[in-house]
């Protein structure tokens, strides 16, 4: 069987959606949720390679390297973020980001 | 061109950038204490950028730079100012706010600054990297702001939830772009465009769209993707919700205008109905769920999602006149929000800050120039005539009604009618209640000079002064087409 662009655009949906899923379904831990972005942003890598390669055209794999340096600003602000969110809370179980509500 | 010619273009963010790594440095060295300091270098600094935005080679003209990933126009330079008008608000505005918490520390302005880059980027990004990067710039510095109170359970917390959601959303946005750069081979705006008008009907191409705009709407807060708002607007100290309110909104909505109008011009039938429904979603989320608030900075958001509705009005018209409103609606838009929370700023008593509505009650007997000022921004903020802030729903409104969207006018117009109720209570409490502790008097003069000059400039300047605004708007918007 040979292995199309179709494959590949599949791969990176479903792994975007189990990212997506993460986010919304995990009430435990936000450590998870960081994780499950990682895992939406190489989704969106996987997508960008298989068509910079179907397309013959380099700047997708520029992208790919661009969103792979901004992830990793991203993990370091958010991680950062965390940290300070930890200090005040002891905990960083997702239903305790309840302080405010409508 | 050749790179030197290339990069003095770009002058207002290289200044912006390098300005932001020597502050950095020196704070890093000075430490805290030097805090004042970096600030007035900060304004001064963005200052400098705007008389960059002007001083250009060329003249203003228009420019297409780093193979048509950046581009200048009259648009750009428009959103520019603005972007740095409310960001140097933002560093003065804070001072007194920053010192009372004991948060003066040195990254504040830095990172207003680094936010005003980023935010720079997005409104001249004509292609989907560019647009990516200039959006991660800003929101990477905004999730430290909305932080930035390390000490604090509500502002950590509120910087974890901007954080999560605003990840998410550069997520949606980011795989739409993968999606529209799969289906159209290019990711350069005008590429996008010819490829998308030939292709016709591509479900790709649409759905990578989709996501996009959920991406963009979740930026400009936009129902139903607000979630985050008042949560974020509550838990933050109170001049990052001042900037988090104007500037990042105005890059926003430029960039999302700048997206739909010159990349998918020729699928306008296709994002028409979805952004005039984001639209409508947003000034009914706005006009109810601001009833029942009784924090003035969670009102406050409920207002903004209400307002970005309204402009989103001008962007679902799709058309010149579309545009233009969009960019007076938000101009007028940006004026209010910062005069009304340099009022927001000033209700310090003696045992800290208060932002309950209540506070308010009878402050016409208690601080007659402030209770002035506040019903001048709330009028407009509710859209009463003749202040500006109904000239901006009137352009909004006429533009809808010219491309079709008839129905989205008179929702707007009900929408307000609604919205009018809860900025005219905050007026009745200030009139007709009785009154409660007086505020302190000494505020210092960036906030005074901020609350008098956007009321002064809601009613009577703008009143008077809309034709001229008209016209750079409209010449703006012209460079879009």
């Amino acid at each position: 069987m040979d292995i199309g662009l179709g494959h590949y655009l599949s791969v990176a949906a479903i792994l975007f959606a189990i990212g997506m899923a993460g986010i919304f379904l995990n009430r435990k831990n936000v450590i998870v949720i960081l994780m499950s972005i990682e895992l939406m942003l190489l989704a969106v890598n996987i997508n960008l390679v298989a068509f910079s390669q179907f397309l013959g055209d380099l700047v997708g794999q520029v992208f790919a390297f661009m969103v792979l340096t901004v992830a990793a600003a991203e993990a370091a602000v958010g991680l950062a973020i965390l940290v300070a969110f930890f200090r005040n809370r002891g905990d960083i179980a997702v239903d305790d980001a309840s302080l405010m509500k409508n | 061109m050749g790179l030197f010619e290339t990069l003095s273009f770009a002058r207002p963010e290289l200044a912006l950038a390098i300005g932001a790594m020597a502050l950095l440095i020196t704070g890093v060295f000075l430490g805290d204490k030097a805090a004042p300091k970096i600030s007035i270098a900060a304004v001064a600094l963005l200052a400098i950028a705007g008389v960059l935005v002007f001083v250009s080679p060329g003249g203003g003209a228009t420019a297409s730079l780093f193979d048509g990933a950046f581009r200048i126009d009259a648009f750009s330079a428009f959103c520019k100012i603005l972007i740095y008008a409310a960001a140097g608000f933002a560093i003065l505005m804070s001072d007194r706010y920053l010192a009372g918490e004991k948060l003066g520390r040195f990254e504040y302005p830095v990172l207003i600054v680094l936010a005003a880059l980023g935010m720079s980027m997005m409104v001249s990004a004509s292609d989907l990297i560019s647009l990516y990067m200039g959006l991660e710039t800003q929101s990477l510095a905004l999730y430290i702001l909305a932080a930035f109170n390390r000490d604090s359970r509500r502002s950590t917390e509120a910087g974890l939830k901007y954080f999560v959601l605003g990840a998410l959303s550069s997520c949606l946005l980011l795989y739409g772009a993968s999606l529209v750069y799969g289906f159209t081979g290019s990711t350069v705006f005008t590429e996008i465009a010819k490829a998308a008008s030939l292709s016709g009907d591509n479900a790709g191409l649409v759905i990578g769209l989709v996501f996009m705009i959920s991406g963009l709407a979740f930026k400009v807060s936009a129902a139903p993707f607000h979630m985050w708002t008042p949560d974020v607007y509550e838990g933050s100290p109170t001049p990052v919700t001042a900037f988090f309110a104007a500037a990042p909104k105005l890059a926003a909505m430029a960039l999302f205008t700048r997206v739909l109008m010159s990349s998918f011009p020729g699928v306008l039938d296709d994002w028409q109905p979805v952004i005039a429904l984001i639209a409508l979603a947003s000034m009914l989320v706005g006009a109810f769920s601001a009833i029942a608030q009784t924090n003035i900075k969670r009102l406050m958001a409920y207002s903004s999602i209400g307002h970005m509705g309204y402009a989103l009005i001008g962007l679902a018209s799709g058309s010149s006149a579309g545009v233009s409103s969009v960019l007076i609606y938000m101009a007028i838009y940006i004026v209010m929000t910062v005069g009304t929370f340099a009022v927001i700023l000033m209700m310090r008593r003696r045992g800290g800050m208060t932002e309950n509505i209540s506070d308010l009650a009878g402050l016409s007997r208690t601080n007659m120039p402030m209770a002035l000022i506040l019903t001048v921004l709330l009028f407009s903020l509710a859209g009463v005539p003749p202040t500006a802030g109904f000239f901006g729903k009137w352009y909004v409104f006429l533009a809808a009604v010219d491309a079709g969207l008839i129905w989205l006018a008179v929702a707007g117009v009900l929408a307000s009618a609604v919205s009018a109720f809860y900025y005219l209570r905050v007026v009745w409490f200030m009139w007709f209640d009785d009154p409660a502790p007086a505020f302190e008097r000494d505020h210092g003069p960036a906030l005074g000079f901020a609350a008098w000059g956007s009321a002064l400039l809601m009613f009577p300047v703008l009143t008077v002064a809309m034709g001229y605004l008209r016209q750079v708007a409209e010449t703006a918007a012209a460079s879009l087409f």
